[in-house]
């Protein structure tokens, strides 16, 4: 087994996933089955070949910095679950 | 109606002759659509949002443009159903997400703006797998989509609610996205057509993001002609969308010719065969007799081995869920979408449970999977081993494509599965996806059009590649396939049988 409960709780926090004992139990089992099919990928040798983060070759695309109109406050805000004084609200971080 | 067919039944071509020619107005064409979807929707559940005023407005307001001799363009008053991934101002879009639950988008995604300027009237948004994670659709928060070949089957996914919508005559065109075959699977499985173009061919912008390089926006129709219609209205470089390419749009229904004399074609080996096992008889008898038809219509064809495709669905249950893991961090309940009522005071506290709530397991699934293949000390052995065997896959279609104009091959391993047949295990589901997401790996074209039936009755799809911006040569390729056949010319009739045998019943 690849990945222990305790290493999937782990990863769990880090993508701030809150998950059940249950939820824990089967990702377990699930990730580690997947992970198993993945082993595969060591059969290939792949030292001199590069890896491809994109399928277009393109880097940096610029434009000039033209002004241009944006989303009002209200706009921006109109979605939010919580908001205060045209601001995005959120539990309280300093204390 | 029009040669016997109702109004909702057309193709977009047809629909829009008879509204050209002031025969049939856009309003009547868009009812035609909601009545259809009143007598299908119980069943089916294409859609998870109806925009009947702003349809009748729109339609109305075609029809005046027409009534003062305006000239519109071709697809004006066309009925489109949308994928719920695409941010429409004013309507709510979800991506079928909890944690999207009441977002109403201050903005038009690209080809939204496209479809809005080309008159096409905008019927509802369709049911999706959450996030567009998912080949079957039963992944939504808000309900599965019936394939209306056979209710007991799903519509394929992610886009299986605008797949369904076509095959059911609930919308004329249709729309979805395509991350490793969301687009070309579905159609597959509703006997279809359905497009995937090159990666940047079609600006993202206003798209919901799942996995950044691979996501593209692309048509599901009828018929290959509303395809190259709908490619037209589409296909674009936008300055919002770094990653759309600066290239000139043709006239894709120039491409139209039912020909395919001395056309190069490469069958490919492992689209009927991944790691040994080989797609279903009747699948791979359909797409033999379809490689026999164009051989027939003066096509050479030949096999072609691409050996590293045997390593896609690792490649791709890597690559997306990483890219996915980071694109959905943006999901934590400060700007948009669903905050949990209970967040014990704490930020950390909040996050976490609001993320438990809103996300489902498929989603919750890809982002620890992709956590995982980023994070300290895993990213080598998988994020960076995937992404090299990215390279190998796209070098793999490079040298097909020297010798070749085309490949071919099935869209799926498979006909429509059962509804639950493959829910409790992730990895089966995975390899649903086998044949069509090498394209998205490389960037490439790609289309499913209807090939045969089983002798069930279900649709199979023969999936055709074209070589990087190779839309025109993909789109005459289909086309002289689909002309030579019927295929595309039957349509769904589950819900007719059930309404059959309810009436039966009913008077016996």
């Amino acid at each position: 087994m690849r990945l222990t409960p305790e290493e999937v709780e782990h990863v769990a926090l880090l993508a701030r996933l809150r998950l059940t004992d249950e939820e824990r139990e089967r990702f377990t089992t699930q990730l580690n089955s997947i992970l198993e099919h993945f082993e595969q990928l060591e059969q290939i040798d792949t030292s001199e070949v590069p890896p491809m983060s994109h399928a277009v070759p393109m880097s940096n695309v610029l434009r000039e910095d033209e002004p241009a109109e944006s989303l009002s406050p209200e706009e921006a805000l109109r979605n939010a679950p919580g908001q205060a004084r045209d601001c995005f609200q959120v539990p309280r971080v300093i204390e | 109606m029009s040669g016997g067919k109702r109004l909702c039944e057309l193709t977009a071509h047809e629909l829009s002759e008879l509204l050209g020619s002031g025969e049939v107005s856009a309003r009547e064409a868009l009812a035609a659509v909601y009545e259809r979807i009143d007598e299908t929707e119980e069943e089916i559940h294409a859609y998870v949002r109806l925009t009947r005023e702003t349809a009748e407005a729109q339609a109305g307001e075609i029809d005046e443009r027409r009534g003062r001799k305006e000239e519109l363009p071709p697809l004006a008053g066309v009925p489109l159903a949308l994928k719920d991934i695409f941010c429409t101002k004013g309507i709510p879009t979800t991506c079928c997400s909890r944690i999207l639950e009441g977002f109403v988008p201050p903005y038009d995604a690209h080809v939204v703006e496209q479809c809005r300027r080309n008159g096409l009237v905008l019927v509802g948004k369709t049911n999706m797998d959450e996030f567009a994670m998912g080949s079957s659709t039963e992944n939504s928060a808000f309900g599965v989509t019936r394939n209306p070949w056979d209710l007991a089957r799903v519509p394929g996914g992610s886009s299986g609610g605008s797949a369904a919508a076509m095959a059911g005559s609930e919308a004329v065109v249709a729309m979805g996205t395509d991350t490793g075959g969301s687009i070309r699977q579905p159609a597959s499985f509703c006997g279809i057509v359905g497009m995937k173009p090159t990666y940047g061919r079609v600006s993202r912008y206003g798209v919901i993001a799942f996995a950044s390089s691979l996501d593209q926006v692309g048509p599901i129709t009828k018929d290959v002609r509303d395809c190259a219609l709908m490619l037209n209205v589409l296909a674009g470089h936008d300055r919002r969308d770094s990653t759309s390419i600066e290239a000139p749009v043709p006239d894709y229904t120039a491409a139209l010719m039912p020909d395919v004399k001395g056309l190069r074609i490469g069958f490919v080996k492992e689209f009927m065969e991944y790691q040994g096992r080989r797609v279903e008889g009747e699948v791979e008898t359909a797409v033999v007799a379809a490689m026999e038809r164009l051989r027939e219509l003066g096509a050479e064809c030949e096999e072609v081995s691409l050996p590293h495709l045997n390593y896609a669905i690792p490649v791709y249950y890597i690559i997306a869920p990483a890219e996915a893991s980071s694109n959905l961090a943006r999901y934590d309940g400060v700007q948009y979408g669903y905050r949990t009522p209970d967040n014990g005071g704490d930020i950390i506290e909040m996050y976490s449970r609001t993320r438990d709530e809103g996300f489902g397991a498929e989603v919750k699934r890809r982002i620890m999977l992709g956590t995982y293949a980023l994070s300290a000390g895993y990213y080598d052995a998988y994020y960076l081993k995937a992404s090299r065997v990215r390279t190998l896959i796209r070098r793999d279609f490079d040298r097909a494509f020297e010798g070749f104009d085309v490949l071919m091959g099935a869209t799926s391993p498979t006909v429509a599965f059962r509804l639950g047949e493959k829910t409790d295990d992730p990895l089966a589901m995975y390899l649903s996806d086998v044949c069509t997401i090498p394209l998205n790996m490389g960037g490439l074209p790609g289309m499913s059009i209807p090939c045969g039936f089983s002798g069930e009755g279900l649709p199979i799809g023969l999936q055709l590649v074209g070589k990087a911006l190779g839309e025109e040569t993909l789109l005459r390729t289909a086309y002289a396939f689909e002309q030579s056949t019927e295929y595309h010319r039957r349509r769904a009739h589950a819900i007719e049988e059930k309404d059959g045998r309810r009436s039966a019943v009913g008077r016996g």
